[in-house]
């Protein structure tokens, strides 16, 4: 890599009591990448995951962000510093509209102090306005335009995950982390939301793909880091880890011995 | 008939001091989903601060600070807000049920310490001679209902109009979204911790205030006021108006009350003299009956909650 990486965990280890689910794993994800991490079942990718998005403080290591360390940043300031998430089972509001669902995620907004309300009105029209227009451009290019006035909860599981996507977006993420996108989506909805993904990694947004389907990680990811009790096992393009006898062994061998 | 009008604003002032408080909890439970079921220490701070502060000087009790009536009530709403502020941020990590009996538990510590606390209190006598709003008029009782009623009614539509624009705004937003899913909103950047603390604080401002208005207006309170009959009642008057709308919050406020008032008369008048005060109890039974009928025939309650609509 040429250019200093965007994301990058260092030594990353978390132990639950006597379980070290994820154990001195580091990983650098470069700018504009699109990484893969994959594993058998746990390999403690999802505790990496909860780590990079901050719902679970790591026993010891470091992560840094842009070069600037965010190890200690609770969760919900990791979105304002560049670093948006999705969720494995999308968590949409259900009650609220796809564009109130969008509105929420824009960082920095002045309607949200609770005396703003009352001292500065005019301003908060003016943001509001700007989001809602900036919200339908994402919703239709997710292909959810037509139902942006409709309540989250009417969505199909595939298109939670794209209001998922569209909701990150509207902060302007340099990051984006993914936890098993394609699971649950139907074959041609997926085909959208790869191209979406590609689509918008083009405009310079990184990408850190948690995925078991094998397809959509080697259409889409540049580089796969395999990942296999806790530690970091190789990477490569899609083709290298394929070929490692050390995955294979971990995913069919390793696993269970 | 005058007699009917001073009754009528009587009434309505009373109810519309329930939709103060109902208002308060719509923004709690409605909006923000917290289940607070210590409405009345809430209320009972507020009415306890502002009569503190306003009465003359009374032997045997702290007092005599004689302060203006508006200042007692916005003293009222700074210390309820920050003892709400204070009971959010201590069961920060409690949800539903878990919740609801802990903040129980503080309306209960509240009125045990008003009960107790005779030197602060009054315990068990209350505090007497609160100064009321236009006293002067009190020669002429049906202009000085009146007034009360205008009062009361100004405080009503102002506590209204401010929580109608928050909940609005995208202050609001980020409660209702902490409603539906917390991790999501916290993903999102939003601090749940934080909001949470504020709901349970402006809530409890809204609360403290229509208990400081309470005081003022009937002159005399007591700890027994301050019973969990009278969370019991906001929480109906809540679920009939429609839990997520602050006009239905007013509404159910004065429906409910209607009701109660009504299966009060209708006791009084059907049951022996003997049966009472026993009977008394068939006004909570009437109230309960008339939820159980909302919740079958229409369970968002009149102005079911207008979810899923977006800030137009």
């Amino acid at each position: 890599m040429t250019t200093p990486p965007i994301l990058e965990a260092q030594a990353l280890t978390k132990r639950f009591g006597g379980v070290t689910a994820v154990n001195g794993m580091s990983l650098a994800v470069g700018q504009g990448e699109i990484l893969g991490l994959i594993g058998p079942n746990g390999a403690g990718k999802t505790t990496m995951f909860d780590l990079l998005a901050g719902s679970v403080t790591p026993t010891s290591g470091r992560i840094l962000l842009a070069g600037r360390e965010v190890t200690a940043d609770p969760a919900h300031r990791r979105l304002s510093r560049g670093l948006g998430r999705t969720f494995q089972i999308p968590r949409p509001f259900p009650e609220l509209s796809l564009v109130d669902n969008l509105l929420l995620a824009r960082q920095g907004q002045t309607g949200e102090h609770i005396w703003a309300s009352f001292l500065s009105p005019r301003r908060i029209a003016a943001e509001e306005r700007a989001a809602a227009e900036k919200a339908r451009e994402i919703l239709s290019m997710m292909l959810l335009d037509k139902l942006a006035d409709q309540p989250a909860r009417v969505l199909s599981g595939g298109q939670r995950k794209l209001l998922e996507l569209a909701r990150v977006m509207m902060a302007d993420p340099q990051v984006i982390l993914l936890d098993e996108p394609a699971a649950g989506v139907n074959p041609s909805l997926l085909e959208v939301l790869i191209d979406r993904i590609r689509a918008i990694n083009a405009t310079g947004v990184t990408f850190l793909l948690i995925e078991h389907n094998i397809d959509m990680v080697t259409r889409l990811c540049h580089r796969i880091v395999v990942m296999a009790s806790g530690a970091h096992l190789c990477e490569g393009t899609a083709e290298q880890v394929s070929r490692d006898p050390r995955v294979i062994e971990a995913y069919l061998g390793g696993a269970a011995a | 008939m005058i007699d009917l009008i001073g009754y009528g604003a009587f009434f309505l002032s009373t109810a519309l001091i329930f939709a103060i408080i109902t208002l308060g909890l719509n923004l709690q439970w409605g909006l923000t989903g917290l289940f607070n079921v210590g409405i009345a220490g809430f209320v009972a701070i507020g009415a306890y601060t502002s009569a503190i502060l306003t009465t003359p000087d009374t032997p045997d009790r702290i007092g005599g600070f004689g302060w203006p009536i508006l200042a007692g009530w916005a003293a009222a709403m700074a210390l309820t807000a920050a003892a709400a502020g204070f009971t959010g941020f201590a069961t920060l990590r409690l949800k539903s049920d878990y919740l609801a009996i802990t903040t129980f538990g503080v309306a209960v510590v509240v009125q045990l310490a008003a009960l107790n606390a005779v030197g602060l209190t009054g315990g068990p006598f209350g505090v007497a001679f609160i100064p009321r709003p236009f006293a002067g008029l009190q020669s002429d009782p049906l202009a000085f209902n009146l007034v009360n009623l205008g009062i009361i009614a100004a405080v009503t539509l102002a506590c209204y109009l401010a929580l109608e624009r928050l909940s609005r705004s995208p202050w609001g937003r980020v409660l209702r979204a902490l409603r539906e899913d917390e991790r999501a909103a916290i993903s999102l950047g939003k601090s749940a911790r934080s909001y949470r603390i504020q709901a349970f604080a402006v809530g409890g401002a809204v609360m403290g205030l229509a208990g400081a208005v309470q005081a003022h207006f009937i002159g005399f309170i007591a700890p027994d006021n301050y019973i969990p009959t009278l969370t019991f009642q906001v929480w109906a008057m809540l679920m009939v108006g429609g839990s997520g709308s602050n006009r239905g919050a007013v509404m159910g406020a004065v429906v409910v009350w209607a009701v109660w008032i009504g299966a009060g008369w209708l006791t009084s008048a059907l049951v022996p003299v003997d049966w009472q005060a026993r009977a008394a109890s068939l006004q909570i039974v009437a109230i309960g009956v008339m939820l159980c009928l909302i919740l079958l025939g229409r369970p968002q309650g009149f102005f079911g909650p207008r979810r899923g609509r977006g800030m137009e």
